[in-house]
């Protein structure tokens, strides 16, 4: 079955058709890459997957599930999980407690008012895991505030995975970063183990492109061309896209 | 040491009435831990939720009032109680369906508007509260044959609940549930797509805080064997909220420490200074000058600031230096 099926997606702000008409699918396990240059509404087209903004028409399938009215925070726990292009993490907190918040998302005890969140050994492991699969158990008891720019790129990937999810959506994940903590996420990323599909926005093409498979080039809210990696760097409407003519 | 400080000051509580022997200043310390109370639910939203309520004091005056209109008709006491919880939760669920349609000043202006009815039907709706001349009880109760007339016996019950509400809010803070709370105080967006469910958590909190708001209405009743229109005006609400603000948002102690300033000023500055509300309005500029984040935290910053500068010999970061950077 399909992991993620798009068919003619459209959402306007306005007179502005930021996504128009989408169609697209991505196979279980598949690394699916979708780069466009600014504008191109990649991260609206994420924002409609998750459920964050809701589609004008269309419809979204996850594995055959139609999701257009499922809530977004059903999503979740339905194995959708997100990262985001700016960063939205708990600054106050230390990494631990943010992975913990992430991986309490998916359990019945978010509703228990009256143990300690510290003492739930099960979620700390869990949590703990998740760091160490990003390289950063070391840090785990630091507050988020005092870690470089770079760490916060792989709490939020931790987080993410943390949910065990069907599907990972990363928003840029290379955003900002230099070329050796590129080359950390690229690693980290190589290492999801295949039972997770994984779908990728990046508007730089030479960081992500090892990465995918199949590439889908978006351009002012239009899937202009779809094909393997190959296919993609000779397509003549790429490089118009990319180099101008 | 800290076990040390908590068992002092617990025995220092209990054993006031005999310590302060008057029974005009066992009162305040009475009127203190109620209001304590108050403000321990007000800051459950205020401070961990975010949600800035300046409506509460229509949760607390509807327990007082339901309180008194159901004892006064027969219920008993036990019953009159109860009765009183179920009116405020009731009440404070309609507030939060009504109030939550909003966050940040819209929430403000709904709960405004919302108190603002309540004290409406409190000085209107005659028939039922008695207009402007409110509302008696003849007696306190007794529970377990103890009885609560004197100043040292209702003293030692609201101390009782006093206690309940702070191992209840120290508890719930660090619960799964609490920190759920706070995140969708900072991230909503974030939570939502973990898999939270955003307007739900709120909702509850909004419900715990109004029960611990009516459980401060009915020690209230209790206390002044009286209630009117003004328990419910928005200068009430706006008193809570100052009390939150001023001793530290999203802390155990501080509204602890903001009710008792408050209920101080109230009860000593007006004895000396007619004019007390401007001491208490100067009082409170000091401390969003110097103390910003309240008086609790403000304090532990400064005694770590003054702790630095005199004995700067371990070159250790002072308490009051990671408390800021941790905040």
């Amino acid at each position: 079955m399909t992991a993620l099926v798009l068919d003619d997606l459209e959402k306007s702000f306005g007179g502005l058709r930021v996504t128009a008409s989408v169609s697209l699918a991505v196979e279980p396990g598949e690394r699916r890459l979708i780069i466009g240059p600014n504008g191109a509404g990649k991260t609206t087209l994420f924002n409609l997957i998750t459920g964050e903004l809701r589609p004008d028409r269309g419809s979204i399938r996850l594995f055959g599930l139609e999701l257009t009215h499922i809530a977004s925070r059903r999503r979740a726990h339905l194995g959708l999980a997100r990262t985001y292009q700016i960063i939205t993490l708990f600054p106050g907190e230390t990494l631990l407690r943010n992975v913990t918040l992430s991986l309490l998302g998916r359990s019945p005890l978010r509703w228990n008012p009256f143990v300690r969140l510290d003492r739930q050994a099960a979620l700390a492991a869990g949590a703990r895991a998740a760091l160490d699969r990003v390289g950063l158990g070391d840090l785990a008891d630091r507050p988020l505030g005092q870690t470089a720019y770079g760490e916060r790129r792989r709490v939020e990937i931790a987080m993410a995975l943390a949910q065990s999810p069907r599907i990972l959506l990363l928003d840029e994940p290379f955003a900002g970063l230099s070329i050796d903590e590129r080359r950390d996420v690229q690693e980290l990323l190589a290492a999801i183990p295949r039972d997770v599909t994984v779908v990728m926005i990046e508007h730089d093409m030479d960081v992500a492109l090892d990465f995918a498979e199949r590439i889908t080039v978006l351009h002012f809210g239009r899937v202009v061309v779809e094909g393997t990696r190959a296919g993609i760097v000779s397509d003549p409407r790429t490089r118009e896209i990319y180099l101008g003519e | 040491m800290k076990k040390l400080v908590l068992a002092l000051s617990l025995v220092g509580l209990a054993a006031l009435p005999f310590w302060v022997a008057n029974d005009y200043y066992v009162n305040i310390a009475t009127q203190i831990l109620l209001y304590a109370v108050f403000a321990l639910g007000l800051n459950l939203l205020v401070g961990y939720a975010g949600l800035v309520s300046l409506g509460h004091a229509g949760l607390f005056g509807i327990a007082a009032y339901a309180g008194a209109i159901f004892i006064n008709g027969g219920a008993g006491h036990f019953l009159g109680v109860l009765g009183a919880l179920v009116v405020t939760i009731a009440t404070a669920a309609v507030f939060a369906v009504l109030a939550l349609r909003g966050t940040g000043l819209g929430f403000v202006m709904i709960t405004v508007a919302l108190g603002q009815i309540v004290w409406g039907i409190a000085y209107r709706w005659i028939s039922i509260t008695n207009g402007d001349n409110g509302v008696s009880i003849a007696t306190r109760p007794s529970p377990f044959g103890l009885s609560l007339a004197t100043a040292a016996g209702f003293y030692w019950a609201t101390l009782l609940v006093f206690l309940a509400a702070l191992t209840t809010f120290a508890i719930f803070v660090g619960s799964p549930f609490g920190v759920s709370l706070r995140g969708t105080r900072d991230q909503p967006r974030r939570m939502n797509a973990l898999g939270y469910h955003v307007w739900m958590i709120r909702f509850l909190a909004f419900l715990f805080s109004g029960l611990w708001s009516g459980v401060a209405g009915v020690l209230f009743l209790y206390y002044n064997q009286f209630v009117s229109p003004q328990v419910v005006a928005l200068g009430a609400s706006a008193e809570a909220l100052l009390m939150v603000i001023a001793g530290g948002t999203a802390t155990s102690l501080g509204p602890v420490a903001g009710a008792a300033l408050v209920v101080i000023m109230k009860n000593v500055a007006s004895a000396y200074i007619a004019r007390w509300n401007l001491v208490l309005g100067a009082i409170f500029v000091v401390i969003v000058i110097f103390m910003p984040e309240g008086l609790v935290p403000g304090s532990v910053r400064l005694w770590g600031w003054a702790a630095g500068r005199f004995y700067p010999r371990d070159g250790a970061p002072g308490r009051g230096a990671r408390q800021q950077s941790g905040a």
